[in-house]
C-alpha cells in the first residue's frame, strides 16, 4: 500500500511542521518537509501535469472537424491553456527538486499516471462540449479544493488554472446547449454524449472515501481538504440542475433526490470499469501514450536545434 | 531516435509579471528555455495568455539567491525590538481626533 519506505523523520521537526499545516501555513520549496510529503506531493503533482498534458490529445481530435470558425478558435484556445498548465504544474513539481525531463519521462515509459478519462475517445462535436462542462467542471471542482492545498507552489498554479478552467467549463456548455436546442439529431448527439461521459466523470473524484488508499495522508497533510466523495456529492449536486437547463437527462435511473441533506444520489458507480481503464486496459490507454511519445521523438531535434543555436550566440 | 536520458534539459528561468502600469512586478512561475529571447517568449506564452501582464522579467533561477527557512528568526529579528518605527507607538494627545 506504502510505495516509498518509511522514513524516520527527526521528532521535533515533523511536529513543528505538523502544528503549521494545523495552523493552515503555507509550506515553501525551501522549508524543511517529511520525505514523504515530498514524494506524495511529486506523484501528485506530476500526475495532475501529465493528465493536462494528454488531456489535449481527445480534444485536438476535433480541431480541424469544428463546425464554425468561433468554435475553433475557442477549441484552439481551450487546447493551449490545457498545455500551458501541465507547464504549471510541472514547474511547481521541480520545486521539489525533481527535474521535469525526469517526470516527462515516467510519462512516456508507462510509469506514471494519468487521469483515467483522458482515455475515452472522443466519438462527436458533442464530446467537445460534454468534456468541457462535465471534465474541466469536475476539474474545477477538485482544483478549487487544490488551491488552499499547503503547497505553496501547488496553490498558487491552481488559482491560476482555476480562472482559465471557467472558460473551458462555459464554452462546453455552451455547445451542450446549443445542441440540446437545436434539431432533433443534435439534440440526439448531446444526450448521447452525455450518456458516455457522464459515469466516467463522476470518477475522475476517485475511489469512494473508505477505498482510497492515499486520502487520509493528503488530508492530514492539508495537500486534500476535501474527500472524493464530498468532492464528488459536490458536483452532482452542480451539475444536475444545469443537465435540468438544458433539457437532458443523466443515465442513472437510481437517480434521486434526499430531501433531508439536499443532496443528489446516485446509483452505484461501476469501479471495475474504473480500475480496467486505471490499469492500462481502457478504450485508449495505448493510443494516447503512442501520441505522446510520437510527438516527443518529432519534437527531439527541435529541442537540440534550441540549444544549439543559444550556445552559438555566445 | 535521440537517447532520452542523453538529453539535455534547457536551462530554468523564473518570470516575473507586471500585471499593470505601476504595479511591482510580482513572480509569476518559472519556465525552461535556452536563452532569455526564447524565455521572454516562453514566459509570454505561459503566463501572459489573457493579458496578465504588461511587462516580463525572466532571470536565470540560478543568479536568485534567497533567504533561507533556518535564517528566518535570526535573520529578521532586528526589526522585533524597534517599535518605534511603527505610528502605533507614539500617543496623540486627547482631542486630536484627525491626524
Amino acid at each position: 500500500m506504502n510505495p516509498t519506505p518509511t522514513v524516520a523523520e527527526d521528532p521535533s521537526r515533523l511536529a513543528e511542521f505538523e502544528a503549521r499545516i494545523a495552523a493552515d501555513g503555507t509550506i515553501e520549496p525551501k522549508d524543511w518537509m517529511p520525505a514523504r510529503y515530498r514524494s506524495q506531493l511529486i506523484r501528485m503533482m506530476s500526475q495532475h501535469a501529465h493528465s493536462e498534458v494528454v488531456g489535449m490529445l481527445p480534444e485536438g481530435n476535433w480541431i480541424t472537424r469544428a463546425p464554425s470558425l468561433r468554435r475553433k478558435m475557442i477549441l484552439l484556445a481551450k487546447v493551449q491553456d490545457e498545455g500551458g498548465h501541465g507547464l504549471y504544474i510541472y514547474c511547481g513539481t521541480e520545486t521539489l527538486g525533481v527535474d521535469r525531463q525526469e517526470l516527462v519521462q515516467q510519462l512516456l515509459d508507462g510509469k506514471a499516471k494519468y487521469s483515467s478519462i483522458f482515455n475515452y475517445p472522443t466519438l462527436s462535436w458533442a464530446d467537445m462540449g460534454a468534456i468541457g462542462w462535465l471534465v474541466d467542471g469536475a476539474a474545477i471542482v477538485n482544483q478549487t479544493m487544490l488551491a488552499k492545498a499547503s503547497y505553496g507552489p501547488y496553490a498558487r498554479a491552481m488559482v491560476r488554472i482555476c480562472k482559465e478552467e471557467n472558460f473551458h467549463k462555459r464554452q462546453g456548455y455552451e455547445i451542450m446547449a446549443t445542441l440540446a436546442n437545436g434539431t432533433p439529431a443534435q439534440k440526439a448527439m448531446a444526450q448521447e454524449s452525455l450518456n458516455r461521459w457522464w459515469w466516467p466523470s463522476l470518477m475522475m473524484f476517485g475511489p469512494h472515501d473508505k477505498d482510497s488508499s492515499n486520502s487520509d495522508e493528503l488530508m492530514r497533510w492539508g495537500i486534500k481538504r476535501k474527500s472524493n466523495d464530498e468532492l464528488r456529492q459536490r458536483f452532482i449536486n452542480l451539475t444536475i440542475a444545469q443537465v435540468k437547463a438544458i433539457n437532458l437527462t443523466v443515465p442513472d435511473p437510481d437517480l434521486r433526490y434526499n430531501e433531508a441533506t439536499g443532496d443528489w444520489e446516485t446509483g452505484p458507480i461501476d469501479w471495475d470499469e474504473f480500475w480496467r481503464v486505471v490499469k492500462g486496459n481502457g478504450p485508449c490507454n495505448k493510443e494516447r501514450l503512442a501520441a505522446r511519445r510520437a510527438a516527443h521523438a518529432g519534437g527531439a531535434w527541435v529541442r537540440e536545434a534550441a540549444l544549439a543555436h543559444a550556445e552559438k550566440q555566445q | 531516435m535521440t537517447n532520452p536520458s542523453a538529453e539535455r534539459s534547457w536551462p530554468l528561468w523564473e518570470v516575473f509579471t507586471q500585471p499593470a502600469d505601476g504595479a511591482p512586478h510580482e513572480h509569476a512561475g518559472s519556465v525552461h528555455a535556452t536563452d532569455a529571447e526564447h524565455a521572454l517568449q516562453n514566459a509570454r506564452d505561459v503566463y501572459a495568455r489573457r493579458n496578465e501582464a504588461v511587462s516580463l522579467w525572466v532571470v536565470p533561477s540560478a543568479a536568485i539567491t534567497a533567504s533561507t527557512p533556518e535564517d528566518m528568526g535570526p535573520f529578521f529579528d532586528p526589526a522585533n525590538d524597534k517599535a518605534y518605527r511603527h505610528p502605533q507607538f507614539y500617543k496623540v494627545p486627547k482631542g486630536v481626533k484627525v491626524f
